[in-house]
């Protein structure tokens, strides 16, 4: 079992940690493109569609994201339908990212005043013209610091895709420690490479959100 | 014939009815001050007019388009009549130049060139040419009512609505925007605005409405309404009962 040296671990863990990288950007940014959908149907005109929206939304925050990736991943099987890790971890990472998402963006997209509203109405703007050119521009700004924020959810979420056997870095350092039983260490640079990914997440987010506070001009 | 017609208008908010069966005819280039105590329906009435309630019973019609709750007719009804709001409203992640040609654009199509050559001359009309580069929060409240003036202008509607566009505002800056109102209503543009400027209503205005408890209580030229107040209502309103 020496034959494993620290350069070993470390350098099987990075590559590991690609699978987490990837995994979070693909969920993230896919995860975002589902959340803009569910965001534009939890504030509709529609009630049916807020109700839906908003149901969709609290089945996601209301579980765990374990249950979730577990009824994908033995769920879908049973419905004839073969899912690899990959593609169960991929899916239900994206799912309960949109449903965050919308969320955090409903908020900030409630927080515009509602003379914003009244007045692209009373200039002839349709709802879809509103949201893109009036309120979405100024969300956005509001938007930034918990959306960065939440990214760092989503890197950490990722750990618990180890448990259906998707290799990435919560995995792989359970493989190495498997051979080398040396877990304290493993784990150690496993957590090290989570908070170089995670730290600089979190950081930003802080940055800008005072950068936002601070600054009342928008040029 | 009229531009504005409101015929047998009712509204409740839940179990309080705000308007009570509300009629009202304007005529091209008439300017109508609405005058009444605070929760006399004075805004729900004007909001109704421009579509950002919906009515209960009763229709408005402005022009050939009739209020109705579908996107369509909003946007046909809105196309005719623009208003200002107490609050100015106007888009703070935009300057004042983009502000006004941002509808146009938008909802008809303008080019960005054709769009640009109307903000500078609403702007100039405004007496605000200087300012287009300069976003909301860097204008004073009387600069910024007046951008949203020339905001509305620029749609080129039939009619104003405006809704004590200059409560907001300190003393000093009342003036500038009252005198803006006074050169479109000298213009011909037809306006319907809640006041409590009075002075500037009886100098100003063809008609006065004084709303009580929903309904038009007083209607009629400002030396009527000011000097011959005939119900207890409006002269207690006045001061002069
Ligand atoms: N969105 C709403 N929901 C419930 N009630 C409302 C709403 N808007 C207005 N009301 C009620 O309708 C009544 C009339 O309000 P409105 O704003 O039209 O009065 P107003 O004459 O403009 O008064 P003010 O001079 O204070 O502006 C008030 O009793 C008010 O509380
Ligand atoms: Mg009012």
């Amino acid at each position: 079992m020496t034959a494993f040296s620290t350069w070993d671990i470390v350098s099987n863990l990075l590559l590991a940690a690609r699978w987490t990288v990837l995994l979070s950007l693909l969920a993230f940014v896919v995860g975002g493109v589902v959340g803009l959908v569910v965001l534009y149907a939890r504030i509709a005109r529609k009630a049916w569609l807020r109700r839906a929206a908003g149901l969709y939304i609290e089945l996601f925050q209301g579980t765990p994201l374990l249950m979730q990736l577990f009824l994908i991943f033995f769920g879908l099987p049973l419905m004839g339908l073969d899912v690899s890790p990959w593609a169960a971890a991929f899916v239900s990472l994206t799912l309960w990212s949109s449903a965050f998402l919308a969320e955090i963006w409903r908020g900030c997209v409630e927080s515009i005043p509602k003379g914003q509203w009244e007045a692209s109405s009373s200039l002839a703007m349709s709802f879809v013209e509103q949201l893109r050119y009036v309120i979405l521009p100024q969300s956005m700004r509001i938007a930034v610091p918990p959306t960065v924020g939440f990214s760092v959810q989503v890197v950490k979420g990722t750990a618990l895709t180890s448990i259906i056997g998707f290799v990435e870095l919560s995995k792989a350092a359970t493989i190495i420690t498997n051979a080398t039983f040396e877990p304290f260490t493993v784990y150690g640079f496993a957590a090290l490479i989570y908070f170089a990914l995670c730290w600089p997440l979190s950081k930003s987010s802080q940055i800008l959100e005072r950068k936002l506070n601070v600054a009342h001009h928008h040029h | 014939m009229s531009l504005i017609t409101i015929t047998e208008v009712r509204k409740s908010f839940g179990q309080n009815e705000v308007l009570k069966g509300i009629n009202l005819d304007i005529a091209p280039g008439e300017v109508i001050a609405i005058i009444g105590k605070s929760g006399s329906g004075k805004s729900t009435l004007l909001r109704c007019v421009n579509g950002l309630e919906t009515i209960d019973d009763g229709s408005i019609v402005v022009a050939g388009a009739q209020l109705a709750p579908d996107e369509v007719h909003l946007r046909a009804l809105r196309l005719k009549v623009g208003m200002i709001f107490q609050g100015f409203n106007l888009f703070p992640h935009l300057t004042a130049g983009r502000n006004v040609m941002l509808s146009p654009m938008v909802v008809k199509k303008v080019s960005a060139k054709e769009a640009e050559a109307e903000a500078r001359a609403r702007l100039d009309q405004v007496g605000l040419g200087h300012k287009f580069d300069a976003y909301p929060d860097q204008l004073s409240g009387g600069q910024q009512q007046r951008v949203a003036i020339a905001r509305a202008l620029a749609m080129k509607p039939l009619a104003l609505l405006c809704d004590e566009i200059t409560s907001a505002l300190d003393p000093e800056l009342v003036n500038e925007v009252l005198a803006v109102v006074k050169a479109l209503a000298e213009q011909g543009m037809t306006l319907i605005m809640v006041t409590h400027e009075m002075r500037f209503a009886r100098e100003v205005c063809d008609r006065v409405v004084f709303m009580h408890q929903g309904r038009v209580h007083e209607i009629g030229p400002p030396e009527d309404v000011f000097t011959h107040p005939q119900t207890p209502e409006l002269k207690q309103f006045l001061g002069v009962a």
